[in-house]
């Protein structure tokens, strides 16, 4: 049995697995798959200040080993998540951390500044990367001058652990990495989805009614994959790994890239309990090559 | 769940038995089933089906599947003794007529593979006293799957498109209609479809659910991408339905 535990700056988790967001409800909805308190965390579906009801159907459609979606950040705003949603979670035995989205600075701002005041929320992910909102969303995670404002400006009013996911959809995400991180991040999280499209060639129409959507799913991994890399080596904040990981084998390759810990997304839809399959996986994995802790997996990748 | 039948009924449709080694759960007629078809490397998600009869004796679980895409054309390709991975029951079913007579009239509509849910209805009706009474409408007469199992369990009426079985039309053009007043609809299909008898049932007043079939991924609320724009905004069909009652939706007027 291996040491599974690692850290996010101030943030302790029992092993590297996380949920994604967006891909796992509040944790409870798992609840009749899996134990939700074995994971290492659990990141909620993106909140916003205010109530969104995200885009019109159809917001998915299948892909060659993945999927595109066009949800839009639908959720009832953050005051419904602390006034119904906190209280339900909060007893859980494992890291809830709410992915914080927003269309403007001071929307972020407000929404992070609520959500610090959470007892037992220790952690958010701040989501500079959503590409299915008209405005926000990926628009600040695309340059290093939008990414550092609301880096910059979440900061000031989040004193626990801030986590930044970032987009690939940019020419250098190591770049954008650098950016946030000289703007108090704590950590970085990537990738949020690829930005595509599809197409109904019967009908000619697109297959989802905001005509692009996020990729994810294992297609994507070997870009995620790279982008860690890229990322681990210009940072010194710990990275957290994830697109396409469906099994411990892409959870210890994230590692290796650099990650200190993962998220599991796309899969949960195929297998709901596949994240803690992963987290059996890697303990086996350590105790098969001598390792005494998961962590030291981490950028061992051998060159 | 593993496989003890699977029949081809014409060149789209198939009737796929399976059975667990443990006892089956619980299911209600209008809940579905999300299936792994992983004997298809190229089917990413899985589908989702509805529920086409469960066997209470022989504990097992009947899906009527129409061969859509490589997904479902590659369940018509299990083979008897083949394992199958099903996430099951999800979802709500149709509301139960509690209140109503047994001598009252339940209107079952099925359109193509939207016939699949209510033949486990019509018999769950039939086992507590009501008598259902099918109208079940289709392109053409090969594509009527299951009549006999439906004959069994209530009066059946038909319409094709093409006038090769019964009444020539749609489903909302049968004679039935104008002829009887139902107490309860019940529907399943194409949404054109749907809408069309939703458009009846609010015309004559007769309460009416309707079970849709947006595309999903997880089955379990957490995607969020098989949304219905319902007059309370948007809901998943998943959790939420995928039975709803027409006075909830946003399809009439």
């Amino acid at each position: 049995m291996a040491e599974l535990s690692v850290q996010i700056k101030d943030l302790p988790l029992k092993n590297p697995v996380m949920t994604a967001s967006g891909t796992f409800g509040y944790g409870v909805e798992y609840a009749d798959f899996m134990d939700i308190e074995r994971l290492g965390a659990v990141i909620v579906k993106g909140t916003t200040l205010e109530h969104r009801e995200g885009n019109p159907y159809p917001r998915m459609a299948e892909t060659a080993a993945g999927m595109l979606n066009a949800v839009g950040l639908q959720n009832k705003g953050v005051d419904y998540f602390i006034d119904t949603i906190y209280p339900r979670i909060s007893a859980y035995d494992t890291q809830m951390i709410v992915n914080v989205s927003g269309s403007s600075i001071e929307s972020y701002v407000e929404c992070a500044g609520k959500v610090a005041g959470l007892e037992h929320i220790r952690a958010i992910e701040l989501n500079i990367s959503c590409p299915n909102v008209k405005q926000g969303g990926m628009a600040f995670g695309v340059t290093c001058s939008g990414a550092a404002e609301v880096v910059r400006a979440v900061r000031r009013v989040y004193p626990k652990t801030l986590i930044v996911k970032l987009s690939p959809n940019v020419t250098d995400i190591a770049e954008i990495a650098k950016a946030v991180e000289a703007e108090g991040a704590d950590s970085v999280s990537l990738i949020n989805t690829l930005l595509g499209m599809a197409i109904d060639a019967e009908k000619r129409r697109p297959k989802l009614s905001t005509i692009t959507g996020g990729l994810s799913g294992p297609c994507v991994k070997p870009v995620a994959l790279r982008m860690v890399w890229q990322t681990y080596r210009a940072v010194r904040i710990p990275v957290i790994g994830l697109g396409g990981i469906a099994s411990w084998e892409d959870a210890v390759e994230f590692m290796l890239a650099g990650a200190t810990a993962i998220q599991v997304g796309t899969h949960n839809f195929i297998d709901p309990a596949a994240s803690v399959k992963i987290i059996d996986g890697l303990n086996d994995y350590c105790d098969r090559h001598g390792y005494r802790s998961v962590s030291e997996l981490t950028g061992a990748l051998a060159l | 769940m593993k496989v003890v039948e699977n029949r081809i009924l014409h060149e789209h449709y198939c009737l796929l038995k399976l059975t667990s080694d443990e006892r089956l759960p619980d299911m209600l007629p209008g809940q579905f089933v999300e299936a792994l078809v992983d004997q298809s490397p190229a089917t990413f998600l899985r589908r989702p089906l509805s529920i086409h009869f469960v066997d209470k004796e022989r504990n097992e679980l009947w899906l009527l599947i129409q061969f859509v895409g490589e997904g479902t054309r590659s369940l018509g390709r299990y083979r008897v003794g083949d394992r199958v991975n099903i996430i099951l029951p999800l979802g709500n079913g149709f509301t139960l007529p509690d209140g109503l007579s047994n001598g009252q009239k339940l209107l079952l509509v099925g359109g193509g593979v939207g016939v699949a849910p209510l033949l486990f209805l019509g018999t769950y009706l039939k086992e507590r006293g009501w008598e259902p009474l099918f109208l079940l409408g289709a392109r053409s007469e090969k594509d009527l799957v299951q009549l006999d199992d439906f004959r069994k369990t209530g009066e059946t009426y038909v319409t094709t498109e093409d006038h090769s079985s019964g009444e020539r039309g749609y489903v909302t053009d049968h004679s039935i209609l104008q002829t009887t007043r139902f107490d309860r609809i019940y529907a399943c299909g194409p949404k054109p479809m749907m809408v069309a008898v939703a458009r009846y049932a609010s015309s004559v007043s007769v309460p009416c659910e309707v079970s849709l079939e947006n595309s999903m991924a997880c089955g379990i609320g957490a995607c969020l991408c098989c949304v219905e724009n319902t007059k309370e905004g948007h809901v998943c069909v998943c959790t939420d339905g995928p039975v709803f009652n027409i006075e909830r939706l946003r399809w009439l007027n």
